[in-house]
């Protein structure tokens, strides 16, 4: 009787865990960890504060996992709700921090909005596709790009071009494997290239200076340059084999930005050279790949774009930073995967991955 | 059936589009990858040597070691310029948001005066770009330790201890051992067209005037390096590795500073120059030029009110006028015109003249000193009691090419090539002179009068005191003619190898040794029974001297009565003397501004001189004084 409780209680808590990617997050955060303890070596606090944030992290990816698909689909529209509310709150009450307007005081700490959304966005748009899945039509397309816009406008105007690009790519990618025809696509990207000019002038001072340093840093060498040109030379002086851990001295001696949030990929790749860029690449497409099989063996429709469009975000949060680093992308604020410095994001990527755990391992019992 | 397998298969259908797009999407993201990995390729591969070398000039930074500079000796080693370190309080204005709050805070830590501001600001406009510039110098340990408990607050601020230059004799000798003072835009030039550039990182004063002008380059030494680690804000983590500088060499001198402070005083307030040189060899023994300054006063920059005494005075004592002061010899021109005669064989000693204190010459009258004359006066004569109208007529006899090429020869109107930055030439007159001198035709012809006055020492004749004492040199060394130094000896600061700078004489004049003789004897004669006879009076020596006058302007005519003429109007003293007579070991020239006569004003002077270098004797009531000046 015991024993079969027990038995059952093992169950219920190990059966949700999908294994494979559980190897991939602790071999990538036991990556991260070190990277951190390279990059913050002035400063032990944060090595352990990272310890904690991946813990908490694991814990709310197993918590997660445990919520069968139908469950979640239950948060889809409060969670998006109460997101766009609280972006409209920090619209008018926010926090300026830097000139942008991100964050919402709740007097004993900050939070900030628009990371909430970047779960409710694809977990909204893969509800109200699935509410709809045998009568897809053209205005339900309409409605899922309005639902994604409204949050995508709200945060761009923050500013955090960074964020929005993460929240929109997100809809994007549900709309896409939601079976947008593709004349659409086409004339959307044609649009789009059009509207390129008018973009342009909508952007912000610093953000187009951003793209004209990534076409030429040593224009502002001392100024918006500097990342791109430290984060390079940090690359590029790993070589093949990399200085070593702990010996970059681009990294030691102070000369990379943001070393250990943004462009710890910098770091990494300086100490680890090309070698270690493959096993990080490779680590990352395993994770992008396992996340693609889950979404292609996914049971229900809404699982199915649901996971498609976790999994592909995560690889544009990859894409982004590390096209980023190492000067192929402009300066966007996209942290790095289980790899940069910060809580906050480790637990949005949690959730994430817990829900994939959540749609590989209850496909059984649905289909049962 | 048919409806039921229609609806089984919409589901299958849709299935299939969305692994398709997933499939698809699959395939962007290798591709992605793909570009990441050939762009990371890129950098860390191809590029690798190209960013290693940046990553490497990011990280090391090379600090220079400024070198000692050479110490300055005189002849018996007495110390004349050496270096002391001291903390001086540092800003570098371009770390600096606000100088003005910056320094109005520092001032409640440490003493700022308004003289220290007015000089960071005098320096500041002179500055180079990057360097740290001094808003205090000397620092006491106690201003120190108070700024370090107070460092946080003044960034870009820093106590730095620097090796100051320090001149212990103060104004004695200034005028030929110089000073250095802080690098300005034109020795940036001068450093670049040196190719000293890399060895002048890091050194921040440089050699003005003098000597320290001159051996510049002797006394700097060679910069040191250390290679250090800099972190990103440009703080030194740690030195790896280090070359250490070469201090400079130190110049011994031929100069002896006793000397040269007897004969200062001996000047007393006056202006004037004396230059002594050793026959022998060419060394200066002492290079005068009164008044003089301190140049301590322009070590650490040179505060504005300094500067506006010393430039404004109109006593020019920044004047070096042992070489840049160029005047009419007077009277002390007859024994070289004398020798002339006796070389070109116009005269010979014992032809006489009548002299009837008066030479009339194309309607003008040009008078001797006495009125009526000195009688029956031969060559002997002539010097002894110096006789105008014996060279009114010689200069007559001989013509202004044949004089010109005699003194042209001795170095008159001429530069030395004394180791001193800046001489003058002088003016040595002469047809060809006059022409190149003049634009308009009518000025540029010679006149015969203009040949009469200079026979006597006045008129176009003009001459530095430094090239007096040569000449009178060479007729004390019989005709063989060096080149005055002042550096005796550099030794190499590494090896304690001494280069001498060997006696050179500059030429050898074929005289006849009776002829030099004979105004040798004169000479002499003017220091027994002559015009300096009573300066001379009971010297423990045999000398051989000449005086003179040198007009300022011309009267026209009138009488000449000093008390009756402004100061800056009377004539200038003149004095040139070797001693001992028989075996000279000193030759000298002395000039005295607006002295008046060269017997009453100038030859005391050569007086107290020559009793102090061949007797050791002191000048009465002029007991030396210890220097007493701290560091």
């Amino acid at each position: 009787m015991a024993e079969q409780l027990a038995q059952r209680a093992w169950v219920r808590l190990v059966k949700p865990i999908d294994g494979v990617l559980l190897l991939l997050t602790l071999a990538l955060m036991a990556v991260g960890l070190t990277t951190v303890h390279s990059a913050t070596a002035d400063n032990s606090s944060r090595l352990l504060a990272q310890a904690m944030n991946m813990s908490v992290g694991l814990a709310v990816m197993w918590a997660v996992a445990q919520l069968p698909p139908q469950k979640l689909m239950r948060f889809a529209v409060p969670l998006y709700l109460a997101g766009v509310v609280l972006l409209i709150l920090v619209f008018f009450v926010g926090i300026k921090v830097n000139g942008a307007r991100r964050w919402l005081s709740l007097g004993f700490t900050r939070i900030q909005p628009s990371e909430i959304l970047k779960i409710a966005v694809p977990l909204m748009l893969a509800w109200y596709f699935h509410k709809h899945e045998a009568t897809l039509k053209a205005r339900h397309y309409a409605v899922a790009c309005l639902l994604l816009l409204v949050p995508f406008v709200l945060i761009a105007k923050q500013p955090d071009l960074g964020t929005a690009i993460l929240v929109g790519a997100a809809g994007f990618y549900v709309i896409f494997l939601g079976g947008l025809p593709w004349k659409v696509i086409v004339g959307l990207l044609a649009a789009g290239a059009a509207a390129a000019p008018f973009a342009w002038t909508m952007l912000h001072d610093y953000q187009r200076k951003r793209i004209l340093t990534l076409i030429d840093p040593s224009s502002d060498p001392l100024g918006a340059g500097y990342h791109i040109i430290q984060a390079t030379i940090a690359i590029g002086s790993g070589g093949s084999f990399g200085k070593g851990w702990l010996e970059g001295t681009q990294t030691h001696l102070e000369f990379i930005p943001e070393r250990h949030t943004d462009f710890i990929f910098a770091v990494y790749a300086e100490e680890r050279g090309l070698l270690g860029n493959a096993v990080l690449l490779l680590l990352y497409l395993l994770l992008i790949g396992r996340g693609l099989m889950i979404a292609a063996n996914a049971s229900t429709f809404f699982a199915r774009v649901l996971a498609g469009s976790i999994t592909l975000s995560l690889f544009t949060y990859v894409f982004v930073n590390v096209g980023m680093v190492s000067g192929i992308l402009p300066v966007v604020g996209v942290p790095l995967p289980y790899m940069s410095y910060g809580g906050t994001a480790l637990v949005t990527l949690s959730v994430g991955v817990g829900i994939l755990m959540s749609i590989q391992t209850h496909r059984m019992l649905v289909r049962q | 059936m048919l409806g039921r397998h229609s609806r089984l298969d919409a589901p299958d259908r849709e299935l299939e589009r969305f692994r398709f797009r997933v499939g698809l999407a699959g395939f962007a993201v290798f591709v992605a990858f793909a570009l990441l990995a050939a762009r990371l390729f890129h950098l860390q591969v191809v590029q690798h040597d190209y960013y290693s070398t940046r990553a490497e000039d990011n990280r090391i930074s090379l600090v220079p070691i400024v070198p000692n500079r050479g110490v300055i000796l005189d002849r018996q080693g007495t110390v004349l310029a050496r270096n002391y370190s001291a903390f001086t309080l540092e800003i570098t204005p371009s770390r600096v948001e606000d100088l003005e709050a910056t320094i109005d805070g520092l001032s409640k830590v440490i003493e700022v005066l308004p003289k220290d501001r007015k000089r960071f600001r005098r320096l500041l406009e002179e500055s180079k770009t990057f360097e740290s510039l001094p808003i205090r110098t000397r620092l006491s340990e106690e201003e120190v330790a108070r700024f370090a408990a107070n460092r946080y607050l003044f960034p870009g601020v820093e106590v730095k201890a620097r090796l100051f230059r320090h001149y212990p004799e103060g104004a004695v000798g200034a005028h030929a051992i110089g000073y250095i003072s802080r690098i300005n835009k034109r020795d940036l030039e001068i450093i670049e067209e040196s190719e000293q550039t890399n060895n002048y990182k890091g050194t921040d004063h440089i050699g003005k005037s003098g000597l320290e002008q001159k051996y510049e380059f002797q006394l700097h030494g060679e910069t040191g390096y250390e290679q250090v680690e800099i972190d990103a804000g440009g703080r030194a983590v740690r030195s790896l590795s280090r070359t250490p500088p070469v201090p400079g060499n130190n110049l011994s001198l031929t100069l002896d500073i006793r000397l040269q402070e007897i004969a200062e005083k001996a000047f007393g307030d006056r202006r004037g120059a004396l230059v002594a040189i050793e026959p022998a060899t060419g060394g200066i023994l002492a290079l005068v030029s009164t008044p003089t300054f301190d140049p301590n006063l322009f070590v650490d920059g040179i505060r504005s009110d300094d500067w506006d005494q010393l430039n404004n005075s109109p006593d020019k004592p920044l004047l070096n006028r042992a070489l840049n002061g160029a005047y009419p010899p007077g009277s002390t021109f007859k024994p070289f015109m004398a020798l002339a005669a006796l070389e070109t064989g116009k005269r010979t000693p014992g032809q006489a003249i009548s002299d009837p204190g008066v030479f009339n010459f194309g309607g003008h009258q040009f008078r001797d000193d006495k009125k009526g004359g000195h009688g029956l006066v031969d060559m002997h004569k002539s010097i002894v009691v110096s006789c105008d109208t014996y060279y009114y007529l010689l200069a007559n006899d001989m013509g202004i090419d044949a004089i010109a090429r005699f003194m042209g020869q001795i170095g008159f109107g001429q530069r030395t090539g004394v180791d001193i930055e800046g001489e003058s030439p002088g003016v040595l007159p002469s047809p060809e002179w006059k022409k190149r001198r003049f634009r308009r035709p009518e000025q540029q012809k010679w006149f015969a009068g203009e040949t009469i006055s200079i026979g006597i020492g006045q008129g176009y004749n003009s001459y530095t005191p430094i090239q007096l004492a040569q000449a009178t040199a060479t007729i004390a060394n019989n005709g063989i003619m060096y080149r005055p130094h002042l550096v005796k000896y550099i030794t190499d600061s590494r090896t304690g190898e001494k280069t001498m700078i060997e006696p050179e004489p500059l030429r050898i004049l074929p005289w006849k040794r009776q002829n030099i003789e004979v105004i040798k004897k004169a000479m002499v004669g003017v220091n027994i029974s002559g015009t300096s006879a009573r300066a001379f009076a009971g010297a423990g020596y045999t000398s051989a001297g000449k005086t003179g006058t040198s007009q300022v302007f011309s009267l026209k005519g009138a009488e000449y009565k000093e008390s009756r003429v402004k100061k800056e109007l009377r004539d200038h003293a003149l004095f040139i003397a070797y001693a001992p007579a028989e075996a000279p070991t000193i030759a000298l020239a002395v000039l005295v501004e607006n002295g008046g006569f060269g017997a009453q004003a100038a030859a005391p002077i050569a007086r107290m001189v020559f009793d102090y270098y061949l007797l050791g004797k002191l000048p009465k009531g002029a007991a030396r004084e210890e220097n007493v000046e701290g560091d």
